[in-house]
């Protein structure tokens, strides 16, 4: 019998590599895992040398830098509203922005928060405007009370926070002030009792807050009229009921305190207590003549 | 027995595994080739979507993806013989199918057609004590059947319940559910010879893969090349294969018999080249060229040259002519088939209802076969070929490969075996103590 010419059987390790090329993990390997690490490595030769590495970094930068320096992007101008004159100026001097320059070297939120810490703005709005504008739209703290610290005056807003300083009262005669510790974080009450002054509020001179507590409204010649701590505004009513009816506060009165509700107190001042006596003396004797 | 029991068991689990991950070899070890498929499942869902149009017998669960055959080395008889030789040709085979499916295998379910397979019949009851039959019952009914001697060094390679007797009713394909007193079961045991399966076992453990299961070829060829009904009235299947020839007989859809005669084309092939004094190859060659069983006056004429293949082509040249080779072929077919005749009738095949016998395996494409098997085996002859399944090569559509797609259909559904159910873990005291609690409750 002749031997077959040839017998394609495969080699044991033959067999072997073969199955192990058709299992799918290996098949997968090979297929993304060969390519991927060939490409990452010599990605890695290429960059493991500073001079490509800086070549890319140079590129990437002066491309950057093209790009921001586009005319799209550059900004001329600045234009603030909301703002007054001397207010506007302020904020100019504090963008500091040399123009042009290109919209990406504004830092914007930082701006804002800059602007936002004068103590004239109560808020802000930054933003790039069409044609190359910076816009800042700001909203100015309205100054609702003048407020005398040891410092000097203050001009403070609603919520009690300072919007200003001035040199002299004469500056802002339109403002009521107030004075006293905790004096501004009662505004509101303030202003009410300022309103409320009517027929005497050209006489007041402002409100001292007593004690972290109390309001005392103090009026020309050193008259002043001590408010309770509760409900000032109905005391106070009254003080200027008696006056109408009385003309309390047109006589030689130092004090009147209405602390205690249910006994209005009325200091008289030194002089006048001296003039009563001595007219209480002068009347005696015609007293006794009738 | 219970070692059998466990590795039948670990090969269905492994199986199971295989059907998972979806892909699958079989092996058909023969004695002239060895033929490998790659099956790839898709899972029953594809089945219920076109639920009544393509799914018969359940092959368009599978479809083949490789397919490659090698001529076999090292085996003699369908039994493996040079293990070394036959490893080779195991791997060969294994690596083309892989290299055509692409994908990797591990699983595989081999056949094989010899080993001296032996049937016997066993016959078991029980009686049922809640009075419907549970999976349980058919578990005792199979453990029941009394294990015959099977003699030294054999081992069972299948144990399929062919059918299930409740009280007087027999003929039951699944008595699960169904009430009655005594169930019982004829069990059809196919032993064969240990070593055959032990050298099998270690052959597929050296090429790297795992053993899913195991069939005789004569099955697997059975179910493969006989249509429904030839399954279900009865009929045998016969696999002319190189070495041995296997004979299988089914009713009712279940394999009841199976034997082989130790014969088979490589015979011929050996009687060509003997009596010819040429070589096997060049036998082989005239064989499958010019083979036959019926002479023919024109055959006389037609002139054959053969060969001697000595070198010396000047004088080493010689014609026979063909019906000289038929000459040779016809008495060992007929013995071939005499000696089939003669394990059918032992079997009781003409006490069948349904007689037919449908011939298959490579030797049966000699031409005028079924004539001269007409003659021997009786009227109801027929040539089969195997089912087509999906994606099967046109080269592995022949009746070679019956046993090959048969394999493929067995993995597909296999039919039920023994170890697919649950022996009961009764242990006599517990059983005795139950017995003698119903003994109380009877008598008292």
């Amino acid at each position: 019998m002749t031997r077959p010419i040839r017998d394609p059987a495969p080699s044991k390790w033959g067999y072997r590599w073969q199955r192990w090329m058709l299992t799918p993990g290996v098949r997968t390997g090979l297929r993304v895992g060969v390519p991927l690490a060939l490409v990452l490595a010599v990605g890695g030769i290429w960059a493991a040398q500073d001079g490509n590495r800086a070549l890319v970094a140079e590129t990437f930068a002066s491309a950057t830098e093209a790009f921001r320096n586009r005319p799209e992007f550059i900004m001329r101008s600045l234009s603030v509203s909301g703002a007054d004159e001397p207010l506007a100026d302020r904020i100019t001097k504090i963008a500091q922005i040399d123009f042009p320059v290109s919209s990406f070297d504004i830092d914007l939120e930082a701006l804002r928060r800059e602007i936002s810490d004068l103590e004239a703005i109560a808020g802000a709005r930054v933003w790039i405007g069409e044609a190359g504008t910076v816009r800042i739209d700001v909203v100015p703290r309205d100054p609702v009370a003048l407020w005398r610290t040891v410092e000097g005056l203050r001009l403070i807003d609603g919520q009690g926070v300072f919007s200003g300083r001035v040199e002299t009262r004469a500056e802002r005669r339109d403002l009521p002030l107030i004075a006293g510790q905790g004096a501004e974080s009662y505004i509101d009450e303030a202003l009410t009792l300022f309103r409320r002054a009517g027929p005497i509020s050209d006489r007041v001179r402002g409100l001292v807050r007593r004690g972290d507590r109390r309001w005392d409204m103090v009026l020309d010649r050193g008259v002043r009229i001590a408010l309770p701590s509760v409900d000032p505004a109905a005391a106070l009513d009254r003080v200027i009921a008696m006056h109408t009816a009385t003309a309390l506060l047109d006589r030689d009165v130092s004090i009147v305190d209405m602390r205690m509700k249910t006994r209005p107190t009325v200091r008289v001042s030194k002089d006048a207590v001296t003039a009563s006596r001595n007219a209480a003396r002068d009347l005696r004797p015609i007293e006794a003549m009738q | 027995m219970k070692d059998l029991y466990d590795t039948q068991r670990a090969m269905r689990n492994v199986r199971q595994a295989a059907m998972q991950r979806g892909v699958i070899a079989l092996l058909d070890i023969g004695t002239s080739k060895i033929a490998c498929l790659v099956l790839r499942f898709d899972g029953p869902d594809i089945l219920a979507a076109n639920d009544g149009i393509g799914a018969m017998a359940g092959q368009s669960r599978f479809r083949v993806i490789g397919a490659a055959t090698t001529r076999s080395r090292g085996v003699r008889f369908g039994e493996i013989d040079a293990m070394q030789e036959t490893e080779c040709a195991i791997r060969t085979a294994v690596q083309a199918a892989q290299k055509m499916a692409e994908v990797r295998v591990d699983h595989v379910i081999a056949c094989f057609s010899g080993a001296r397979p032996r049937s016997y019949g066993l016959d078991g009851s029980v009686e049922i004590e809640e009075g419907l039959v549970t999976e349980n019952d058919i578990g005792r009914v199979l453990a029941s059947c009394e294990m015959p001697d099977l003699g030294p060094d054999r081992e069972v390679l299948h144990a399929q319940p062919v059918n299930f007797a409740l009280d007087h009713r027999s003929g039951l394909a699944d008595p699960r559910g169904q009430a009655g007193n005594t169930l019982a079961t004829d069990l059809h045991l196919l032993s064969v010879d240990a070593t055959a399966i032990r050298n099998l076992f270690f052959c597929i453990k050296r090429c790297d893969l795992e053993l899913a299961g195991i069939a005789s070829s004569a099955y697997a060829s059975g179910i493969s090349s006989m249509v429904e009904d030839e399954l279900e009235l009865g009929g045998a299947c016969i696999d002319l294969g190189g070495g041995s020839t296997g004979i299988s007989v089914f009713m009712k859809k279940h394999m009841i018999f199976a034997d082989s005669v130790r014969m088979g084309g490589d015979h011929v092939t050996g009687d060509i080249s003997m009596g010819l004094q040429v070589p096997l190859a060049v036998a082989e060659r005239v064989k499958t060229f010019y083979g036959g069983v019926v002479a023919t006056g024109m055959d006389d004429r037609e002139m054959i040259e053969v060969g001697g293949n000595t070198g010396d082509w000047e004088r080493d040249r010689r014609t026979v002519s063909r019906a000289e080779l038929i000459g040779i072929m016809r008495p060992r077919i007929e013995e071939i088939l005499e000696e089939t005749r003669a394990r059918l009738d032992a079997a009781g095949f003409e006490h069948l209802p349904g007689q037919q016998i449908v011939l298959t395996g490579g030797s049966s494409q000699i031409p005028g076969l079924d004539g001269l098997a007409a003659k021997i085996l009786g009227s109801q002859v027929r040539l089969g070929r195997p089912m087509r399944v999906q994606g099967l090569p046109q080269a592995a559509t022949g009746p070679a490969f019956s046993s090959s797609v048969g394999l493929a259909l067995f993995a597909a559904n296999p039919q039920d075996e023994w170890w697919d159910f649950d022996v009961p873990a009764e242990t006599y005291p517990a059983r005795s103590l139950k017995r003698a609690v119903k003994w109380f409750k009877d008598n008292w």
